[in-house]
């Protein structure tokens, strides 16, 4: 019996273009923009994380590089969490952006599904009439807010932002649910009609669970937006109790021209956590969002 | 197992767009109708109209006796089965096939026993728990399929089923929805633009141009006796050949061939109509004959058809497979008088 015959591989050509992939080529092109754009788009984080563990002395200390810690403490920590109403503004920025977040995508949800799909006169006219609203700066839109705000007595009362941040969320969001309940074949709606689904039942059991990634993105997108909005709530919020955490650590945490960074640092890293958090794990579905992409049956 | 009627239906979209017009059409109970027409004549939005998916502009259309206008999809008992199957993405096979039941209040059970029971039928037992993305085009019909025939509706409609599988497929599938409407006994309303559909599987076709109804009746009639140039042209693969002649009393005269009328129409001008397959291979004594200069010749293995010229006019004639013909002969053939078709030239109506 013959030995085994040594297998000689020969390299198989490969089948197409081979785009000029040198390290140096590569590293133009991609690493290095890219590097720069996470730098300049990571930086404040770092800058924030860091200077919330440096003790006081380091904080002012410009005789040593400011972009490490020498010496980490969490006083600013504890600090805000034991002095300043911090926690408490916290959660009512957790509750107002939650309630408002909820609010907005169910009428958002009905108002794009019925903009989208049913065919009723007006319609083109109440579609352009919600995104017009959207056009208004809120930096006007607040004057008369604020009167319908005073006459339903809700100032200092988080029940005033719960109801007037929808009136930017709902358009936004309404919008993006168009574009993807229209992506959403129109036939498999009329299949469940035929099957024996009312109007209601085949928006709630077929268009819905399809432009799941519409809503999750939506609602991210009005979670952030309320999180993060700062007009209405300083306007409407005088009491520290009720503030959020924009309006609360901005007011509070800054004294005239006097700036407690440390405290000021930890509460804008502790501000935007959640959100991040948030973004990481639905980041497919804010990705499928932005494009307002057709959802593949 | 209903009948159908449409009662002067039409459909306007807009002023300027008229999907169907006028559309009256009695379909029988049990009865297979197909509506056959080009993209874009109505046949669909007649379908449409019927499953209330579209509205309606005039007229009124009836489940057996009873008005179905106002009447919404849900409560109409059609089943549908879509050219794109539109089976529902997220669900399984299962739940995709007993999806009506379940809007319809069935139990757990009944849901189980029929679809199990419609999979059996269609070959489908052992995929009622993939979703459809994870089936094949033909699976994925089939499912459609299933969907409706769970329901045990009143009327099939089917909008261009097989239109999406490939040619084998087709046929196969074909034959499969003629058995299942014979085991079924279920009126069924198909539309296809295939004319060889139409006529393979339907008792009745209905062909339909611009939203108007040409001529319904069953397949045979369509074919021996079409009303006008259109539904001629429209039914027969290869196409019929259409000839202008001038006629003075019985004799007929063409471009490059002349011949005696069965009858005297008693008009000066026509269009003749022959199919390529009433051309006879001999010609004898005093019938007419053409004689052809082939241009083009396909040979199909069962069938040969030559292409040419028959002084100016284009014909096309079936012959024998056999035969050896090359292009630039010139082919003598034979008219079979029994099947020659005249037009009037304005309104292209059948003279005979």
């Amino acid at each position: 019996m013959a030995a085994p015959a040594l297998k000689l591989k020969f390299a198989k050509p490969r089948s197409g273009r081979v785009i000029g992939d040198s390290l140096l080529g590569r590293s133009i092109r991609i690493y290095i923009p890219l590097g720069i754009l996470l730098i300049v788009t990571l930086f404040p984080f770092y800058w924030m994380a860091v200077t919330s563990f440096k003790s006081a002395s380091e904080l002012f200390d410009f005789s040593v590089s400011p972009l490490w810690v020498r010496e980490p403490t969490l006083d600013w920590y504890r600090h805000l969490f034991t002095e300043t109403n911090f926690p408490r503004w916290a959660f009512n920025t957790a509750v107002v952006a939650t309630v408002s977040t909820v609010i907005s995508l169910f009428c958002s949800i009905l108002a794009g599904y019925s903009l989208a799909r049913l065919r009723y006169r007006g319609a083109d006219t109440i579609g352009w009439g919600i995104f017009v609203t959207y056009l208004v700066p809120p930096t006007l839109l607040f004057l008369p807010l604020t009167f319908v705000i005073r006459e339903l007595h809700l100032f200092n009362n988080l029940w005033a932002l719960i109801l007037t941040y929808p009136t930017f969320l709902i358009p936004f969001c309404t919008w993006m649910l168009m574009g993807f309940f229209k992506g959403i074949p129109r036939e498999l709606e009329e299949a469940a009609l035929v099957d024996g689904a009312t109007r209601m039942q085949a928006m709630l059991r077929i268009a819905i669970p399809l432009a799941l990634p519409g809503i999750l993105a939506a609602g991210l997108f009005a979670f952030t937006l309320s999180w993060n909005e700062f007009l209405y709530a300083l306007i409407f919020m005088n009491d520290s109790l009720v503030k959020t955490i924009p309006v609360g650590v901005t007011q509070e945490l800054i004294h005239g021209d006097e700036f407690f960074w440390g405290e000021l640092m930890a509460a804008a890293l502790l501000g935007s956590v959640p959100v991040a958090v948030l973004y990481s794990f639905f980041v497919d579905y804010f990705v499928a969002g932005m494009t307002a992409g057709a959802v593949k049956g | 197992m209903a009948s159908v009627t449409y009662e002067h239906v039409t459909k306007r979209f807009s002023a300027e767009t008229t999907a169907v017009d006028d559309l009256s059409l009695e379909i029988r109970d049990t009865e297979f109708m197909v509506l056959v027409g080009p993209s874009g004549c109505g046949k669909s939005t007649a379908l449409r109209m019927l499953a209330g998916l579209e509205d309606i502009t005039a007229g009124q259309i009836k489940i057996d006796d009873q008005v179905v206008n106002e009447m919404p999809p849900r409560d109409r008992d059609v089943a549908m089965v879509f050219q794109s199957y539109a089976l529902y993405p997220h669900m399984s096979v299962f739940d995709n096939m007993g999806f009506g039941l379940k809007m319809r209040g069935s139990t757990r059970s009944e849901i189980g026993s029929r679809v199990k029971e419609a999979g059996r039928i269609l070959r489908l037992d052992q995929l009622l728990a993939r979703k459809p993305r994870q089936l094949s085009g033909g699976q994925r019909q089939r499912v459609a399929v299933g969907r409706a025939i769970v329901r045990q509706p009143r009327v099939f409609l089917l909008d261009e089923p097989l239109s999406n599988l490939d040619a084998m497929l087709r046929v196969q599938t074909r034959i499969e929805l003629q058995k299942m409407h014979q085991r079924l006994g279920t009126t069924f309303i198909y539309v296809t633009h295939d004319q060889v559909e139409a006529m393979t599987m339907g008792d009745r076709i209905a062909v339909m141009k611009d939203g108007v109804l040409q001529q319904v009746a069953p397949p045979r009639e369509i074919y021996n006796q079409p009303v006008n140039m259109y539904v001629a042209g429209f039914i027969g693969s290869p196409r019929m050949n259409f000839l202008p002649v001038t006629i003075s009393n019985h004799h007929a005269k063409a471009s490059g061939f002349e011949l005696n009328l069965p009858k005297a129409p008693g008009v000066e001008r026509g269009v003749m109509g022959i199919r390529p397959e009433h051309f006879l291979p001999n010609v004898s004594g005093d019938d007419a004959a053409i004689d052809l200069k082939v241009e083009v010749l396909e040979v199909l293995g069962s069938d040969q058809y030559l292409y040419g010229k028959v002084g100016s006019d284009d014909i096309i004639a079936r012959v024998d497979p056999q035969l050896k013909v090359s292009v630039g002969d010139r082919v003598r053939l034979g008219v079979n008088m029994q099947r020659l078709h005249l037009f009037d030239p304005e309104t292209e109506q059948a003279i005979f």
